[in-house]
């Protein structure tokens, strides 16, 4: 996995509440086998005007210029302002995979879907949850300023504004440790091998019949 | 001491390591794969040259992507005309048998939407942790397992080291105390908590329902209202295991027999809630005042009785709710204040992993049988759950009730509840669904999603409209 340290980056506006997966990729690109390529497709339905099909050029298709992602002037952000609920519905991890492939690594909410939130820490994508006063604010100072860019340092576990100002935001330790050292989770619990092992016996002997029957 | 939650008796016994930092190692004793977000999953692992770690634990079934029309499915593999979905289930069949394990593939007749096949074979067992690629894994919870959807990178982990890592839920108990009304299904009980609860009412909580009207449900209704437990924002749902439980296991072929079924079963009634347990937090709906209820919007909190209106955004006070709700609304073509009997519907889907098990299938016909779909309705679908809930359907002849009042019969899969097959609703068409996501283009590309039961989808069908189904089980000579 990708290490996360610092990030500096243009803020993109996702002004709604309860954006789940289908809207952050819809179903049609989850066929794919892969798990790159879905960042030209990430908001779809709102991206574009007409309807999206894997496989296809994307270039040529009408945007919606009513949508935030297609102003000039969130061109190449890397944090995403987001409402409350983000990423809920599917637990499908091609919503991280898109947003990360498009180029976002922060997402600031009021809060997150479990899933969807545990799936961006398994890619390298941070997401911050803090205060919805906080956020509100936040939404208000991109909308006044074009080119309004945040930094977020994971270590000290601050975002800091443009006029210097921080704002602390807490993350689960473990999590934090595994994105500073961009650490594999398999690895690391395969180091517990040992003791999956000794749990295993134990409960094949507790409860034999999860073991062993088939149809 | 207090009690424990029956929450906490699955994760104390499943708890491999408890780390300093607040999160866990927690065996997992079964892992159910479908077609749609395994096959990385199975890549990881070879690129890292690891084997499965217990490949008898894991179960698959391919279902999103599975053709439902009789004649596609006759070609087989063939007959999933387009080239990316057939590579995605070939890709499925092939990992199953690089990796030894069981799959039930697309012409088994046993197939179909893998929260109908895990627990109809007997691979959903209670105490088990169950977990799936796919969120309404919530659905085993009605059998008193934990049982919740994953991520991708979390398929591969638990393959590779039949563990997963977390960090502990809170409890919740949502109680529905009293009886249900006839004609008030589980559905409408799932409904209406997200409705009183919210989308994000069960974020960080694992929710246990309970009381008479969730104890008087079949182990089917159960399973509705836990797979749905993830639409109120919950991983896990959960239902205590009683006897209703322990007979609807009983004799299915992966369930433990004999002597094993003996003990397993006196192990199983062990898994209910101690009385002094202690919840984070209560909910206490009464049975009573639920009546059928529809979603207007695009989100399943945004439901409403039958005998309701659509509710002004312009009234709501919290901003952020009133954007969604004037979205919403835009999205649909709906107007405020508009009843629901008064939404005109062009589409009507019975199936899904929420509403496609034989009981689902009987409401629905008891409503249409001899009458006729109204001639407003452009497609109507009845696909059963599993080959075996299709078969079974045919020995009772409901496929011949659907097919005489015009619904088509299908074959089994996942099919328009998300659309990833060609059964696609059109833009700007409203559809009577007895899924469980009415979000923006869940079931094709601008489509109009309405969350019902399924005796309320078959009486949109017959009227083109949303009827209260009480008024049609009830004021005729069909008393059911």
């Amino acid at each position: 996995m990708r290490k996360f340290t610092v990030q500096s980056g243009l803020v993109m506006p996702l002004d709604r509440a309860n954006v789940d997966t289908d809207f952050i990729i819809p179903k049609q690109f989850l066929k794919s086998i892969k798990r790159s390529g879905f960042g030209v497709n990430l908001f779809d339905e709102h991206r574009y005007m007409d309807k999206g099909e894997p496989g296809r050029d994307n270039s040529g298709r009408p945007l919606n210029p009513d949508f935030v992602m297609n102003k000039p002037r969130y061109k190449g952000a890397s944090v995403l302002l987001a409402r409350e609920n983000f990423g809920c519905g599917s637990s499908r991890e091609h919503a991280p995979w898109a947003l990360d492939d498009y180029g976002f690594r922060v997402i600031i909410a009021p809060s997150y879907a479990d899933i969807f939130f545990n799936n961006c820490f398994k890619n390298g994508v941070l997401p911050i949850v803090i205060d919805r006063k906080i956020v509100d604010e936040i939404f208000g100072e991109v909308e006044a300023n074009t080119g309004y860019s945040l930094l977020v340092d994971l270590e000290k576990q601050v975002i800091v504004k443009p006029d210097g100002n921080s704002i602390p935001f807490a993350v689960d330790s473990f999590r934090k440790y595994c994105l500073l050292h961009g650490l594999d989770d398999i690895g690391l619990t395969l180091q517990d091998a040992g003791d999956i092992k000794a749990f295993e016996s134990r409960w094949k002997t507790a409860a034999p019949w999860y073991f062993g029957v088939q149809a | 001491m207090t009690g424990k939650t029956l929450y906490d008796k699955l994760w104390d016994s499943h708890l491999v390591k408890q780390r300093d930092d607040g999160t866990a190692l927690i065996y997992i004793d079964r892992q159910l794969i479908h077609e749609v977000t395994s096959p990385q999953a199975f890549e990881g692992l070879r690129m890292a040259g690891r084997r499965p770690w217990r490949a008898e634990a894991n179960f698959a079934t391919p279902d999103h992507n599975i053709p439902t029309t009789r004649e596609e499915r006759r070609l087989g593999l063939e007959g999933i005309r387009d080239p990316i979905s057939r590579i995605q289930v070939t890709t499925l069949d092939d990992n199953c048998k690089e990796f030894g394990i069981f799959e039930l593939d697309m012409n088994d007749e046993r197939q179909g939407i893998v929260h109908v096949v895990g627990p109809e074979q007997g691979a959903t067992l209670p105490g088990m942790t169950i977990v799936c690629g796919d969120s309404h894994t919530s659905t085993h919870g009605a059998l008193g397992a934990l049982a919740h959807g994953i991520g991708t990178s979390e398929v591969e982990h638990v393959m590779a080291t039949q563990c997963l890592l977390q960090t502990k839920m809170r409890n919740m108990l949502i109680r529905v105390d009293g009886r249900l009304n006839p004609g008030v299904t589980a559905k409408d009980i799932v409904l209406a908590i997200i409705g009183e609860i919210g989308t994000a009412g069960g974020t960080g909580y694992t929710i246990e329902f309970g009381g008479e009207a969730i104890r008087s449900l079949s182990v089917e209704g159960r399973m509705t209202v836990c797979n749905m437990a993830i639409e109120a924002g919950a991983r896990a749902g959960l239902i205590a295991v009683d006897e209703t439980t322990l007979a609807y296991i009983k004799g299915r072929p992966f369930a433990p027999k004999g002597d094993m079924w003996e003990k397993a079963a006196a192990a199983w009634r062990g898994l209910v809630s101690d009385a002094d347990a202690h919840f984070d937090r209560v909910v206490v709906i009464d049975a009573a005042d639920i009546i059928p209820q529809v979603t207007w919007g695009t989100s399943p909190e945004m439901v409403a009785p039958i005998t309701g209106e659509i509710p002004d955004p312009e009234k709501e006070l919290d901003p952020s709710r009133r954007d969604n709700m004037r979205q919403a609304l835009k999205y649909m073509g709906l107007q405020p204040g508009t009843r629901i009997t008064d939404i005109k519907l062009d589409c009507i889907f019975i199936g899904s992993c929420t509403n496609s098990r034989i009981e689902d299938l009987r409401a629905a016909a008891a409503v249409v049988k001899g009458r006729k779909v109204a001639a407003n309705i452009e497609m109507a679908l009845v696909v059963p759950g599993s080959g075996l809930v299709k078969k079974q359907a045919e020995a009772e002849g409901l496929d011949k009730i659907f097919i005489d009042a015009g619904l088509e019969w299908r074959e089994p899969g996942c099919s328009m509840c998300l659309a990833m097959n060609a059964d696609q609703l059109g833009a700007g068409k409203h559809c009577a669904s007895t899924s469980n996501r009415n979000f923006e283009g869940r079931q094709g590309f601008g489509g109009r999603t309405h969350l019902v039961s399924p005796a309320m989808a078959a009486a949109a069908a017959i009227h083109g409209h949303f009827v209260d189904v009480r008024d049609i089980l009830f004021t005729t000579d069909r008393l059911v």
